[in-house]
């Protein structure tokens, strides 16, 4: 029996969280960040993205995370063209996105609570509904006894774990990670890095760009490689 | 110190406070509400005073009599009332006494001792009907009837000025009010453009947790929204003061009868709080709409 053609692009469009067809990024009238990425990631799965500096893994994942739009190709989350979403299916697809940033970007006029609860307040909920999980989780995290501090007053790595806590407060269906761990001792950077496991495990795709190969190396994830804006992919290894 | 209890926690502004900023808005804001509340009063002031005015010369004209050869002054203005007291539309004709046209006329010419020599006419009072007061046409058609010699001054030239000098006062005070109100909303435009570019850095956190821009918009319009009604209870609050000042040293001639300042136009200044955050919630959704399109 032969397969309906729709019936095809529909089964491969829940088979695919990400894709990206020959995307390129510029920013301005500078050189490409990015050029021909062709790639598809698939609902629940874990990659790493390596490279050296300003081989434009920051840029990737504002690409995935709609902070950019890309200059040349087509991207799709979750099945709709993300270069060409409006002003209302933006925010909406953003919210089932959670990112750390690398500079972190915590609102520090906010106390760590405020921060961590964003999304949730974003999307309309009642505090009533999500106060005792935003707590839950900033315990979970260590930040339970700093939950009325402001970001400032934090250390480095608890500003880390703030921002992760925010990242994954409302449950993303992806998780975007830009160098996650650091700014955190090695114990704190495997605890994160669980974190990241059991939200992966729950079903939720995660893409973290990292320097740190001992912790790709222990993680038997496959790798995005990227250099000078080419991605290359680098298949799971089993770990030493 | 007490522990941070979940429980208790209420979310608190997404925006950071503006600090001096806002004062300086705040009170650039509450010297415009208080601009626009005195200009609100002294429209409604002089509007009474014009109403007034007309009121008083809508209800009456002034005949001027001249005597016919062989009758005396005092004859033909007693004929002229006569004539006029059966007209339709009038209330009461009544011929002032000798005394009222030399006073009248005494100004111009000073006091001389023989002003009763001169050949001054004599003047009859018409208290027209309010509800159907008769025109000059129908006086004068009254006093040709009798074979009077007279002019009519129904006063409706000055009736017509002072209309017009209220329709003026009026249309200068809708005028400036509509000024101070564009310049609070530019103001409230500018200080949104300010917040906007100092809170790029929230702005995209908000953004990039799923803030649609209606959302990000709002806040800034609530934030000025706010801080306007405050700027104009204070402006309101300084102007009713000043207002109600003005009308203890009057009393109800106000300073000057142009402006019989009332107690109940002071309630006039309630409307502008809820017109300035009005006026501040426009300008500063506009603005930071426009802005946030393009930052996007």
């Amino acid at each position: 029996m032969s397969r309906n053609p729709s019936a095809a692009a529909a089964f491969q469009a829940a088979d695919e969280i990400v894709r990206f067809e020959d995307v390129g990024l510029r920013y301005g009238d500078g050189p490409e960040v990015l050029s021909g990425l062709d790639f598809v990631l698939t609902p629940g799965s874990f990659h790493f993205v390596t490279g050296p500096s300003g081989a434009g893994k920051t840029s990737l994942l504002r690409l995935i995370s709609l902070a950019a739009r890309p200059t040349q190709g087509r991207i799709e989350i979750f099945g709709q063209d993300a270069a060409r979403a409006g002003a209302r299916l933006r925010p909406a697809l953003r919210r089932r996105i959670g990112v750390v940033f690398q500079d972190l970007l915590l609102l520090d006029h906010l106390s760590v609570f405020d921060n961590a609860a964003l999304p949730l307040r974003i999307s309309g909920r009642r505090p009533s509904d999500y106060r005792g999980d935003v707590a839950e989780l900033l315990t979970w995290v260590g930040l339970g006894g700093r939950m009325d501090s402001r970001p400032p007053t934090l250390a480095g790595g608890e500003q880390q774990r703030l921002a992760i806590a925010r990242a994954v407060v409302n449950r993303p269906e992806i998780l975007l990670a830009d160098e996650p761990t650091g700014n955190v001792d090695h114990e704190m950077a495997l605890r994160i890095f669980r974190l990241f496991v059991e939200l992966n495990r729950l079903g939720t795709t995660v893409l973290i760009a990292t320097h740190d190969q001992d912790l790709i190396a222990r993680s038997a994830r496959p790798v995005l490689h990227l250099d000078q804006g080419k991605l290359s992919l680098r298949p799971a290894q089993a770990p030493p | 110190m007490t522990a941070f209890d979940p429980v208790r926690w209420r979310p608190a502004p997404l925006l950071p406070p503006e600090g001096a900023r806002s004062g300086s808005l705040l009170f650039v804001v509450a010297t415009l509400c208080f601009l626009a509340c005195l200009t609100a009063i002294a429209v409604i002031a002089s509007d009474r005073a014009a109403r007034g005015w007309v009121g008083q010369l809508d209800g009456e004209a002034t005949v001027i009599v001249r005597p016919k050869r062989g009758e005396t002054p005092d004859a033909a203005a007693a004929r002229a009332a006569e004539a006029l007291a059966g007209v339709a539309g009038v209330a009461e004709a009544r011929a002032l006494e000798p005394q009222k046209a030399y006073d009248l006329i005494r100004p111009w010419l000073g006091d001389i001792s023989d002003l009763e020599d001169l050949p001054v006419p004599r003047l009859v009072a018409v208290t027209l009907d309010r509800k159907a007061p008769a025109n000059a046409v129908r006086l004068a058609q009254a006093l040709k009837s009798q074979d009077v010699d007279a002019s009519v001054d129904d006063h409706s030239l000055w009736i017509k000025d002072i209309r017009r000098s209220a329709n003026l006062a009026r249309g200068l005070g809708a005028a400036v009010f509509l000024l101070i109100a564009g310049a609070a909303g530019a103001v409230v435009a500018f200080a949104t453009q300010a917040g906007l570019a100092g809170r790029r850095d929230v702005v995209e956190v908000l953004h990039l947790s799923g803030a649609e821009d209606s959302y990000v918009a709002g806040l800034f319009q609530l934030r000025f929204a706010r801080l306007a009604a405050v700027g104009g209870v204070i402006g309101a609050a300084v102007a009713a003061g000043l207002a109600g000042v003005l009308r203890l040293a009057g009393g109800a001639q106000g300073l000057t009868p142009a402006l019989p300042i009332a107690w109940s136009d002071l309630l006039v200044v309630l409307a502008c709080p809820i017109l300035a955050a009005l006026v501040a919630a426009v300008a500063a959704r506009l603005t930071a709409a426009a802005l946030i399109r393009d930052m996007e």
